[in-house]
């Protein structure tokens, strides 16, 4: 009996205990939560003051303001995508689809926009190019196990963060003003970010590289390079394919965006053609630019996955 | 060490068969994708027309750019053809409206001296002769003709134009002597009146002058102290723009917070309807994960440029577009996260009798939340460094004010401000984000390792 109660005493002490853990536990949730909710709404209310036009009163106006995007002649948007005459033309901007064509061979063209469509990707792709090229001697550099001086670690590391911090814009600006406006520009700034990015990403593989094959090369008498090729480099090579793809999808988009702010490519025309309300020709901009990112995250999906399986998918935090 | 005779290296080949006979595509594939990257490089060398834009781009511009981040230039000029030669300045020059520069020398003989850097780099001129010193040598530049003459051999750092000769002097600046003026452009280290500017009552006062008169000067401006009038002359200094950098600073900040988080909000609840091992229905996870994917595959642009014309430029747009393309982003990792989940305790919790709502909450939620935060942690750090490109196209935030300081006047000081507020931002974040990610991540590292055993 004596022992029965003693074991109910202390279930209860436990009992008691759990509860006011979990209690506390509660109140900090819901006092993080209540304050997330306060920052929300004041961050709302700051954003809305802020703008030019305010939340409720442009409400009303959100589907006038779709309405322009409705062309008159759903046809249109097809004839914009390919660059055909429309009947709808009389002279203005809005349906002046043929004058872009880029002839390639005799009456054979390439539509305008899928030109500029290939110039966007090819913005990102090339950038990647140059970011991966500089990211992997750097990662190797950076990689606490793999560095061959502490020094040179700290200052390749430091570099990698102030590229991948730097404003894009900035750096575009700048050589803008060097090599004239248009797509070289956007790749010299997207491809030193890509440097920063990929290079931090590489760099925490590398860490993380089972370290035996190193071992065994070194007690061989291998020297750096051979070492980081033949033990390192077989090891890290389908991670680094696989995150140099999830690369190119953030630089497509990134390029997209450049474009907008005189990159050349796809981003300048669709600024032109919403701040203008060409309805067919934004629907064919918005349709291929769709289509085109989609294609290339299914394209890099299908590989990645084929490159490291799941392991893609999974969190890396 | 032994040589292997070749009977024992054909035995090693036997055993290993996958090693050393492997089919050709996967012999050769790097061979191929070097080759294919090597193509296609000179694709896009022909593409961009590189050679014809490298050729005519200005490199020399570059560390001329990058001098004029961290420093500005003062340009007197001086005109000849007065009766009297007096020094003028540019209006909004960094002198404000009474320049007395002590590098501007009157001599009692009436001729003027501009010192660029000490006595070693100057110019001495009345209205008939000018003497550019630099680098050890001395020019002489006779202004008596029609144009000016330099008499003597003209070292390299000196142009003679038709009508004008130019001395550059590298870094510290340059003179440039017409036969009716000279000009001299003087190029000092840092930034000018960053604290305040030349309409000010504190302009060209030493910091300790200025801390004097605010603690016990008297009132500069009557009806308020003089601590209030510094702080507003600083806030509103007219050059600098702190006030307006600082807003739409906060702005993308404001943008990228408010962005991610309403992104996670809604993305939470549909994240269990499209997750394939919780939802009731297959048709509805199939739909929700188009739905996503149509999400982020819109891209924040054209998110950005659709409610930049519907709500007009500003940071409600910006929050707008990050949070469209959030809700793909989120909602497409949050329901891969809940794809992943360890199914034991939700059973254990059904098995109970508990009801769908409570089975989420009991059996699901405890593994998948520190997943979700670190997620959306990620992805509002990553924001924050989008919300300044974003912003160039009309949605609000420093990165318009960048973009305008770049292409309208080249104010390359205020853009290198603007950066530098950036990066700290930036770092700030990426701290931030990161400290409260290590928190998690030992709730994280149990699901990342229960997930490499099953």
């Amino acid at each position: 009996m004596t022992s029965a109660t003693l074991h109910s005493d202390a279930t209860r002490r436990q009992a008691d205990a759990w509860r006011r853990q979990t209690s506390l536990r509660r109140f900090y949730t819901a006092l993080g939560v209540a304050l997330l909710l306060v920052a929300m709404c004041a961050t709302m209310w700051f954003a809305d003051e802020a703008n030019a036009g305010h939340f409720f009163d442009r409400l009303p106006h959100i589907l006038d303001f779709l309405s322009w995007l409705v062309p008159k002649d759903w046809n249109d948007v097809w004839r914009a995508l390919f660059d055909i005459a429309s009947p709808n033309d009389k002279g203005t901007q809005e349906f002046n689809f043929p004058l872009g064509r880029v002839y390639v061979w005799g009456g054979f063209y390439i539509p305008e926009y899928f030109e500029l469509m290939l110039t966007t990707v090819n913005v990102a792709l090339v950038s990647t190019f140059i970011g991966f090229v500089f990211a992997v001697p750097f990662s190797f550099i950076a990689a606490r196990n793999l560095t061959p001086s502490p020094v040179l670690r700290l200052i390749v590391k430091r570099f990698m963060e102030l590229l991948r911090a730097f404003p894009e814009i900035v750096i575009a600006g700048l050589f803008a003003a060097i090599v004239s406006i248009g797509p070289v520009a956007a790749i010299i700034a997207i491809g030193l970010h890509s440097i920063g990015a990929l290079g931090k990403l590489f760099y925490e593989i590398n860490e993380n590289i089972d370290m035996r094959a190193e071992e065994g090369l070194r007690a061989v008498g291998a020297n750096w390079f051979e070492r980081v090729r033949f033990a390192d480099l077989p090891q890290v090579l389908p991670n680094f394919m696989s995150y140099t793809l999830l690369r190119i999808e953030i630089n497509v988009r990134i390029s997209t965006i450049m474009g907008a702010v005189g990159g050349g490519g796809i981003g300048e025309e669709l600024k032109l053609s919403i701040s203008r309300g060409f309805g067919a020709k934004t629907l064919a901009l918005v349709l291929l630019l769709f289509v085109t990112i989609f294609l290339v995250d299914q394209f890099s999906a299908w590989l990645r996955r084929k490159l490291v399986g799941e392991q893609a998918f999974l969190m890396s935090a | 060490m032994a040589a292997m005779t070749a009977s024992e290296l054909s035995a090693i080949e036997g055993r290993h068969p996958q090693i050393f006979q492997r089919p050709a595509y996967k012999r050769f594939w790097p061979l191929l994708l070097i080759a294919g990257t090597v193509l296609y490089l000179a694709y896009a060398l022909w593409f961009f027309s590189l050679p014809q834009v490298l050729r005519e781009s200005h490199w020399e511009r570059l560390p001329l750019f990058l001098s004029q981040w961290i420093s500005y230039d003062l340009q007197p000029e001086f005109r000849l053809d007065q009766p009297e030669i007096t020094p003028k300045y540019p209006r909004f020059s960094a002198l404000g409206e009474h320049p007395d520069p002590d590098w501007v020398i009157k001599n009692p003989d009436g001729t003027f001296t501009v010192l660029i850097d000490g006595r070693d780099k100057s110019v001495t001129f009345d209205k008939i002769r000018a003497t550019i010193v630099a680098n050890g040598q001395t020019v002489p530049v006779s202004l008596t003709g029609s144009k000016p003459v330099v008499t003597g051999p003209v070292p390299d750092w000196v142009t003679v134009h038709d009508d004008e000769v130019v001395a550059k002097m590298g870094f510290v600046g340059e003179v440039r002597v017409t036969v009716d003026r000279v000009k001299v452009r003087k190029r000092f280290l840092g930034w000018a009146n960053f604290v305040f500017d030349t309409r000010s009552p504190f302009f060209g006062k030493s910091a300790g002058e200025v801390i004097s008169l605010i603690a016990s000067g008297p009132e500069l401006k009557p009806g308020t102290s003089n601590l209030a009038l510094a702080a507003d002359n600083i806030w509103n200094n007219a050059q600098w723009q702190h006030s307006d950098v600082w807003t739409k600073l906060l702005q993308t900040i404001v943008m990228a917070f408010l962005g991610t988080l309403l992104g996670g909000i809604v993305a939470f609840p549909l994240a269990f309807f499209a997750a394939r091992n919780i939802t009731p229905s297959g048709l509805l996870s199939q739909v929700l994960k188009r739905f996503f994917d149509f999400m982020r595959s819109v891209d924040m642009l054209i998110w950005a440029l659709f409610f930049t014309r519907a709500f007009g430029p500003g940071p409600l747009a910006g929050s707008a577009a990050i949070f469209f393309t959030e809700i793909g982003t989120l909602g497409k990792t949050y329901s891969e996260a809940l794809e992943n989940i360890d199914d034991k305790p939700r059973e254990g919790v059904l098995s109970t009798g508990a009801n769908g709502l409570l089975v989420q909450r009991y059996g699901v939620l405890p593994e998948v939340v520190p997943v979700f935060i670190s997620q959306t942690l990620y992805q509002w750090e990553s924001n924050t460094r989008g919300a300044t490109i974003i912003g160039a196209v009309g949605a609000g935030g420093i990165g318009l004010k960048l973009w305008e300081a770049m292409r309208t006047n080249s104010n390359w000081a205020n853009v290198f401000y603007m950066v530098l507020l950036t990066l700290l931002v930036v770092f700030i974040f990426d701290n931030i984000s990161n400290f409260l990610r290590r928190r998690l991540s030992r709730t994280l590292h149990d699901y990342n390792r229960l997930h490499a055993t099953s």
